[in-house]
């Protein structure tokens, strides 16, 4: 079935680059307030990331991006249409026009950004890559691993960054590639492998999947730097800009200390100017952004600041309780960091 | 008087000529079809250059810097894209290879089964043709693996066949063979026996045409086969040693493996394409006319030379044809690999490779291409064999 979608996706790529016009600056924009809807490329189920509840929402880090760039947009974060991809599916789906953004926790490199007509709008998510091994293995440290059948999700970094850690380690290993991370998963279980190899929030959000997470650990080396972002098609600076600018209102709400409860109070009394400017409150700073002067007050509105989003989907207020650290402010000791509205 | 008329060349413009007119329309007709594809071709390249996506062929000689499971070469992850290419061609051929001879033989045991007389082995052939063909391949695929293969115990558990092969959830690992000093004696003394058998068969038959008497070639060929190579083995000892798979950290090491992926998708398509292969053989024998059989048996054959010289051959022809459709059939499910992790052609090069270079457009040609080429060698092959078995007419 996934090998039918992806064919799929690229034969429409194949099929629309054939026969398309170029993508203008400002057509994305265009084309998205004329559907009335955000398409939006999510992952295939990754708790605390995107995934569905119960009642069939999608949740997570990269689904309020999502729903950010919507509220900027239509002042309704929930005009967004979600396409669950595959890692091998979602550049193409997003080249194609079948998505508008891309959001599902993809690693900035500098072959994608240049190399497939794509661009990061920035990162919501630095992540590193480690391993998930069985208690029962005995194994504490990854330089262990020597000879171990390692299980990997198809079309990712990490299987590049397995094999550099590998061999700069001078260790064996085979691995076996799966294309999806819950077959991986399901491999590891099985004892196909004997670890499983990926983003560390994904090995979190994996194991709570697992039928008996208790009996696996994460290991501590993390061997690669993972910048995880939204991405957008090249060729439109325009969208780029509303994309990338939503994320950053997020993080700024989160730095001056606005939150979906107080920003309506704060846009109407605020005496900073600082929060006045972000939330339209003084000067025409959406207008440059073709969106409308209430965009911030939107977005922290309906999806939360930074902090509260993280804190709602994978942090202290989730299943995964994943810590900030280089997800935290800068000026508390992380990376998140983001330019002044102004 | 009509006649003459119609020999001579109508007179008027070249236009009402129906055979002018004919290659007219086809001459445009290709010249259409020729711009179409030249319009698409050259759209697509400017619009891969105008959004900045990187297009060509040049990224088969970049450095892959990716683990393989199976590779039959040699591989390191330093090794380029055009490697890792055709290591998953070569993985493709190996389970369509295997596939196709098991399927064939598994087929043919079961179609003539089909037509025992005997109430049992009639009986469960049916059941074996009526339950594994109508059961998607997708799923036969994914019982072998995930309820057969992945149930099996861990390495440090394997069951162990007399401390030399061992079946455990990593594979089923096998002794591997080296050649030690006697293996050249060996050698030699196997070819020039295989070159007297080509030669007493030669004679044999040349014998058999001329005087009728039969020569025992089978069993003398054989004997042949056992002793001389044998008395290399007495005098030098033994040409191979075999290293034995030990258990070592994780895993087994040394000797063969055969990873878990490439069982399964080799049994699930086995069984499934000789449920079809099966019923193809049943229907090639029916089509022999029984008279044929009557005719042997009056003449005093025994019923195994009957079938082997008289029904097979005739049915052979009915049967090759859709035999070649069964064969693509395998090949092409071979792609099915793609859902349990098995590093074929569609799962490694249009898979990962894929992503790695996002290079789809061409990637994708390249598969399809790969596909096409097997497929058109496989029915090309049967073609020249078909023609080879049919039946000469005088």
């Amino acid at each position: 079935m996934k090998m039918v979608k992806s064919t799929l996706a690229i034969l429409t790529t194949a099929t629309v680059l054939g026969v398309s016009g170029f993508a203008q600056a400002g057509a994305t924009l265009d084309a998205v307030q004329k559907k009335g809807f955000v398409q939006c490329g999510i992952s295939d189920g990754l708790p605390g990331f995107s995934y569905a509840d119960a009642k069939g929402n999608y949740l997570g880090l990269d689904v309020d991006v999502c729903r950010a760039v919507a509220a900027a947009v239509f002042g309704d974060a929930t005009k967004v249409k979600y396409s669950p991809l595959t890692a091998k599916e979602r550049f193409t789906a997003l080249q194609s026009g079948e998505v508008d953004v891309l959001s599902r926790n993809t690693t900035w490199t500098s072959s994608r950004d240049a190399g497939l007509g794509l661009n990061f709008a920035g990162v919501n998510y630095y992540d590193g890559q480690g391993f998930l091994v069985n208690k029962k293995l005995g194994v504490s440290s990854a330089k262990e691993l020597d000879g171990a059948t390692v299980c990997i999700q198809a079309g990712t970094t990490t299987e590049l960054n397995l094999s550099d850690y590998f061999r700069a380690n001078g260790m064996k290993y085979t691995p076996i590639t799966y294309d999806t991370s819950d077959e991986s998963a399901k491999s590891v279980e099985a004892g196909r492998c004997d670890v499983l190899t990926s983003d560390q929030s994904q090995l979190y959000a994996q194991r709570i999947k697992l039928a008996a997470p208790d009996e696996y650990v994460v290991l501590p080396e993390v061997i690669s730097k993972e910048p995880l972002g939204p991405v957008v098609r090249q060729g439109d600076e325009e969208w780029f800009d509303i994309v990338r600018w939503s994320l950053f209102a997020m993080v700024n709400a989160e730095e001056l200390g606005i939150t979906s409860k107080n920003v309506e109070e704060m846009a109407k009394s605020t005496k900073n100017p600082d929060i006045a400017r972000l939330l339209g409150a003084e000067g025409e700073f959406g207008k440059d952004l073709k969106l409308p002067k209430d965009w911030a007050v939107q977005i922290v509105k309906q999806v939360g600041n930074y902090g509260e989003s993280f804190d709602r989907n994978v942090g202290a207020g989730s299943d995964l309780k994943i810590e900030r650290g280089l997800n935290a402010l800068w000026n508390k000791g992380g990376l998140q960091y983001a330019p002044p509205v102004r | 008087m009509q006649t003459s008329a119609n020999a001579s060349h109508p007179k008027g413009s070249v236009w009402t000529d129906p055979k002018v007119r004919a290659w007219i329309f086809q001459i445009l007709a290709v010249i259409a079809v020729v711009a179409l594809g030249w319009f698409l071709f050259d759209n697509t390249q400017t619009n891969l250059d105008k959004r900045g996506i990187t297009s060509g062929f040049s990224f088969l000689n970049n450095s892959a810097g990716f683990g393989i499971a199976q590779h039959l070469i040699e591989y390191t992850e330093s090794d380029s894209y055009g490697r890792v290419f055709v290591i998953g061609l070569l993985n493709t051929l190996l389970v369509s290879g295997i596939g196709i001879v098991g399927a064939t033989l598994l087929g043919f045991i079961l179609g003539i089964a089909r037509l025992s007389p005997n109430w049992l082995v009639n009986k469960l052939a049916t059941i074996y043709i009526e339950t594994f063909r109508n059961i998607p391949p997708l799923l036969q695929i994914f019982f072998w693996y995930f309820a057969v293969m992945l149930a099996m115990p861990s390495p440090k558990q394997s069951l162990e066949f007399g401390s030399m092969f061992f079946i455990n959830n990593r594979g089923l690992y096998l002794p591997s063979p080296s050649a030690t000093d006697a293996f050249t004696p060996f050698l030699i003394a196997l070819v020039l026996t295989i070159v007297a058998i080509v030669f007493m068969v030669r004679w044999g038959r040349a014998r058999f045409e001329k005087t009728g008497q039969p020569f025992p070639l089978l069993l003398t060929s054989l004997a042949m086969l056992l002793v001389i190579p044998g008395l290399t083995i007495v005098l030098w000892g033994n040409p191979l040693s075999w290293q034995i798979p030990e258990l070592k950290g994780f895993n087994f090491r040394g000797g063969w493996v055969m990873i878990p992926e490439l069982i399964a998708l080799t049994l699930a398509l086995t069984i499934y394409t000789a449920a079809f292969i099966a019923e193809i053989v049943r229907s090639g024998i029916q089509a022999v006319n029984h008279g044929q059989t009557e005719a042997a048996r009056s003449l005093g054959l025994p019923a195994g030379k009957i079938l082997r010289l008289v029904v097979i051959p005739q049915s052979l022809r009915v049967i090759i044809p859709p035999l070649t459709s069964q064969y693509l059939n395998l090949a092409k499910n071979s792609s099915l690999a793609a859902g349990i992790g098995y590093p074929d052609m569609v799962s490694l090069f249009a898979g990962t490779v894929l992503n790695q270079t996002g290079q789809a457009i061409e990637v994708i040609a390249i598969t399809m291409s790969v596909y096409l080429a097997i497929s058109i060698s496989i029915s090309l092959f049967m073609n020249w064999y078909n023609k080879r078995i049919a039946l000469i007419e005088r």
